[in-house]
């Protein structure tokens, strides 16, 4: 392209700002400034209090340090649960995989509260693991699964795996399988051929869907309420507490800007590992 | 593909096997239950009835929610694909100071947990008495939506080729005509499916309309107020319909659309 002709390109490209215009006001109103005013409010009514309170009480911290490790014992279990059957997904016969492409998507579209409700049904004091293990024998009177952090990991690992199926599934369809077949011409035995070539083909993958899990974890509401029953507590159903209880908005505020800081420095650190071209939905 | 010994495809076949097995309960469950003839939570049901759709048919509260749901979401539609469409072929078409700065503010909403969204506009509405108004969730909804729609359909025109549109316009077609007549008709299965995709994502979210709806609940506010009061099998009913809605969105969307593939985008 001669210079004459990319400057005319340039400036044809330039009326496009126009398009963006309604969406960039709308965001930011209704968006970019309630959130931004939302941290700033106690900074505004001149004291740092309700910021100290979040960061240093240690029933803050410790919900702040709960909500971190339910997030990444999430995360982990996601990709334990997620990374074989992405792999099954690639490999198996095509029957196979329209089989196990309808178990992602099908629940995957159901309502987090559709399918939350089914787990309490499920894990209940008269529910169906309850009432198994009772005629089994292995528990002899009924008993809840509820109201408990593995009730919740179950929930949360249920919501989230297939954010870390698809894009590891993503990124397994396109490597080429003759590359294992090379590590093993090679003399590399099975096992070996994986670790060295194909998990690390795999890792933007399953970096992209484990840090998705990570951040979507860290926001969690829906699934501690229901089936943690109070007893979990995560950083998204305490602001929603001050909020509706307390009207305490000055440190939901600062609950807030935490929760949010720490979520776009896992996704800073991600974009980083990543290089900067990559998106991460 | 060589996939090892065959032991270790057993052991990969039954780890997927139970996966899917754990992926799928949930829905498995949720059916029988509603067509129980128990008042209580009860598995296996002891008898098959109809009541619970009946409750939830006869039920203006639930009729009420269903209606306000419905009204937001294809409020939420229409808006979010709308400023969604524009803004991705601003962001794909354009080179401007600051884009990169549009771009982060689009997609900002995915990032930002809901409840921090649901809050800060709980704030701002309730000093326009705006609670309790379907518009003021269909706002909030629409701010959710609106990344989705600029991923799916961004995507689809970053590989749709300018040229075309230059040679429309070379055959004399104004840059308005080329777009109207030359590109959105091919771009139709992505727009399609972003609205279907945004429809979904307000029929579903719970959090911003739990703070923004007030008294006048959606479904999913109503089904989560129930589900704390006390379980009632006419959830499971609802829970069945609200399945088999998102499965015909789906259907028409894939059959309309360019289906909605979280794979691709």
């Amino acid at each position: 392209m001669s210079a004459a002709q990319r400057s005319a390109a340039l400036r044809a490209h330039r009326g496009p700002v126009l398009l963006a215009l309604p969406t960039i006001v709308f965001l930011l109103v209704l968006f970019a400034i309630p959130v931004a005013r939302l941290m700033l409010l106690s900074v505004e009514t001149g004291t740092l209090e309700p910021y100290e309170k979040a960061l240093t009480d240690p029933l803050y911290l410790k919900v702040l340090l709960d909500t971190g490790k339910i997030a990444l014992i999430v995360t982990v279990l996601c990709f334990m649960l997620g990374y074989p059957v992405a792999y099954f997904l690639t490999v198996a016969p095509r029957a196979w995989q329209v089989v196990g492409l309808f178990c992602l998507l099908m629940p995957f579209w159901t309502s987090i509260l559709v399918r939350t409700y089914a787990w309490m049904v499920l894990l209940g004091r008269r529910g169906v693991v309850s009432e198994t293990l009772l005629s089994l024998g292995i528990i002899d009177a009924p008993m809840t699964f509820l109201h408990s952090l593995p009730a919740v990991l179950v929930g949360m690992v249920h919501v989230l795996l297939p954010y870390l199926v698809f894009p590891v599934y993503a990124v397994m369809q396109r490597i080429d399988p003759n590359l294992m077949q090379a590590a093993h011409g090679l003399g590399a035995p099975g096992w070996r051929a994986f670790w060295r070539v194909y998990f690390p083909l795999t890792m933007p993958g399953v970096l992209s869907g484990a840090s998705l899990v990570f951040i979507l974890s860290m926001g969690f509401f829906i699934t501690p309420v229901l089936l943690g029953g109070g007893r979990v507590m995560m950083i998204a159903v305490l602001i929603e507490q001050q909020v509706r209880e307390f009207l305490n908005w000055e440190f939901a505020g600062a609950l807030s800007a935490t929760l949010l800081v720490f979520t776009l420095c896992v996704y800073a650190a991600f974009r980083r590992l990543m290089g900067a071209d990559r998106q991460l939905v | 593909m060589n996939t090892g010994t065959p032991i270790m495809r057993t052991v990969l076949y039954a780890w997927s096997g139970i996966v899917f097995l754990f992926l799928m309960l949930p829905i498995f469950i949720v059916f029988p239950i509603s067509f129980s003839s128990a008042r209580y939570l009860r598995f296996p049901p002891p008898g098959f009835s109809l009541k619970w759709y009946q409750a939830y048919l006869n039920d203006p509260a639930w009729m009420a929610a269903t209606e306000t749901s419905i009204k937001v979401a294809i409020g939420t539609t229409v808006l979010a694909t709308l400023l969604g469409t524009m803004t991705a072929f601003s962001l794909v078409r354009g080179r401007y100071p600051g884009k990169s700065w549009v771009d982060r503010l689009v997609t900002a909403p995915i990032i930002v947990p809901n409840i921090i969204i649901a809050i800060a506009i709980y704030g701002l509405f309730a000093q326009f008495r705006l609670i309790g108004n379907w518009l003021g969730v269909m706002i909030g909804h629409t701010i959710y939506a609106i990344p989705f729609v600029v991923l799916v359909v961004g995507a689809a025109l970053r590989t749709f080729d300018p040229a075309q549109e230059q040679a429309a316009m070379g055959l004399g077609a104004s840059r308005l005509t080329a777009v109207w007549r030359v590109t959105l008709p091919q771009l139709r299965p992505a727009i399609v499916s972003a609205a279907f995709l945004a429809f979904i994502t307000s029929f579903d979210e719970l959090i911003i309309a739990m703070f923004l709806s007030g008294s006048n609940s959606t479904l999913p506010k109503k089904m989560f107020e129930n589900i704390i009061m006390e379980i009632d099998p006419t959830i499971s009913a609802v829970s069945v319909l609200q399945i088999l809605l998102v499965g015909i969105v789906l259907f028409l969307a894939s059959r309309f659309g360019a289906g909605i593939n979280p794979v691709k985008t």
